[in-house]
């Protein structure tokens, strides 16, 4: 679950104030509106990056309004994926579950079971240069869930890929939520993707945010 | 546009090329043993090396941090700061040097000056290695600096934020993927603080001294020489540091190569 209550972040020279809406467990929500509009500071300041002024933000039944990122169980895919340049995708799925501490025999399982739920076992032993957006993606993807995380975080994920890879991407995003289990905040500026994967439709206007309906398709 | 790129290249390469001519041309074979066989020049290089790797070290060790913060942080006064860390590259080598003597020897007070309170625990700076030391790394960590804050400038902060959601705190972050995406700027940066080391020669002069077997470093063996008339030993000094410089600068760059690993290897 993904709940914000009356929450007022800052972020430089802007604030967005009174937030609140809800996610229910196992849930895939998308957060629609236009560029500029606030929605990543929104789910920055759900990832713990950025300061909450006032307010607080439940995640899995969980008060996590002063916790550090580390400690909030999520996942995060940036917009552009922001894949660490010098390791290879191997170590970009294991990255979570090393810093976690997890043995190695576990990390070495993830990995090839995360590689193969999202087709990039091809790619474990190369580096992010080189990679398709599509690719890109998958391995961001994939090493935002490495950890098992309870609430995935996706900011504007498919914004950059052409057509036929968004397709394939929409089809992948709602295969790995259900299989894994998560809670799902998905931020994008159009419309036709939000009705293509979300469970909620939330939309934010002029600093407030309402929730559209619940869609069936998603 | 091409064409006085070519100009410059051309200058620089003729420079060089005059040296080696003229090093060619008026020292023989034995000469040139004699040269290297002389007691002040072998450690003079010893010294040049020592110095100047200690000086990059020291460089880096500053420059990384600093250059984090300025890369990373708004803060009151920063303009200021940047603006000061520069001040050693824009400044005349000799000023530096003075400068240095002077914070060392006149401040606050003749009788009360930092020399003198190292010197009470033992410590000798003004005069000694440690002046050259202080010297290089007054004007190469700023260049080291400079490089390591647009070497953070072009990393995206937002692999630093990734890292935090998969459980790093900020310095896991730093140490677990900002310094392996920042590695080749870290190696040019102490490349440069170590050939811009060997270079220095103002502020080693004033603060250090060119003292035969004590502070003879190979920029000031080139001034001595010269000074005594003797242009042969200083070309021959010269064309070593030439190929010293791109020496080091080679195998920088093939270590660097390597531990990038290419496209399939960590």
């Amino acid at each position: 679950m993904i709940k914000l209550e009356n929450l007022t972040v800052r972020a430089g020279g802007f604030r967005i104030e009174n937030i609140s809406f809800e996610i229910p467990t196992g849930s895939y929500g998308v957060l629609m509106g236009r560029t500029g509009s606030g929605k990543t500071t929104i789910l920055e300041a759900i990832c713990g990056l950025k300061q909450v002024l006032s307010g607080s933000i439940c995640l899995m039944d969980r008060e996590v309004t002063r916790k550090p990122p580390g400690e909030r169980g999520i996942g995060f895919v940036p917009q552009d994926g922001s894949l660490f340049t010098t390791k290879t995708i191997r170590k970009h799925l294991a990255f979570g579950p090393t810093v976690h501490g997890w043995k190695s025999g576990d990390i070495v399982e993830r990995v090839e079971e995360l590689a193969d739920d999202l087709g990039i076992s091809h790619l474990l032993d190369r580096k992010p240069h080189g990679l398709s957006g599509g690719e890109r993606q998958r391995v961001a993807l994939g090493r935002a869930l490495a950890v098992r995380p309870g609430v995935l975080c996706l900011d504007e994920p498919l914004s950059a890929l052409d057509e036929e890879t968004h397709g394939e991407l929409i089809d992948l995003l709602k295969k790995v939520t259900v299989e894994h289990q998560v809670t799902v905040l998905h931020i994008t500026h159009s419309p036709r993707e939000a009705e293509q994967v979300g469970d909620l439709l939330f939309r934010i206007e002029e600093g407030k945010v309402i929730e559209v309906r619940a869609n069936p398709v998603g | 546009m091409a064409s006085l790129a070519l100009m410059y290249l051309l200058l620089i390469l003729l420079m060089l090329g005059a040296d080696a001519w003229y090093g060619f041309t008026s020292v023989s074979g034995s000469e040139l043993v004699d040269i290297f066989r002389q007691e002040s020049v072998q450690h003079s290089i010893l010294l040049t090396l020592f110095t100047c790797t200690v000086t990059a070290i020291l460089s880096i060790l500053v420059a990384v941090p600093t250059g984090y913060l300025l890369s990373r942080y708004q803060f009151p006064g920063k303009l200021l700061i940047d603006a000061i860390l520069d001040m050693p590259i824009v400044l005349p080598p000799l000023v530096v040097g003075l400068s240095l003597l002077l914070l060392f020897n006149k401040f606050p007070t003749d009788t009360t000056s930092f020399e003198d309170l190292l010197n009470k625990v033992g410590i000798k700076v003004t005069f000694n290695v440690l002046a050259i030391i202080l010297a290089q790394f007054s004007v190469a960590c700023a260049f080291a600096v400079r490089t390591m804050r647009n070497t953070f400038d072009q990393i995206s902060p937002r692999t630093e934020q990734v890292a935090q959601t998969l459980g790093c705190n900020r310095c896991g972050a730093f140490f677990r993927v900002v310094i392996p995406e920042a590695w080749r700027g870290i190696s040019t940066a102490g490349t440069l603080a170590w050939t811009r080391a060997m270079g220095e020669f103002g502020p080693i002069l004033v603060f250090a001294g060119a003292i035969p077997r004590k502070t003879e470093v190979l920029s000031s063996t080139v001034y001595l020489e010269i000074s005594t008339g003797s242009l042969e030993t200083a070309v021959v000094v010269s064309l070593m540091m030439v190929t010293i410089a791109v020496i080091v600068l080679v195998a920088v760059r093939m270590w660097d190569r390597g531990s990038q690993g290419g496209l399939y290897h960590d």
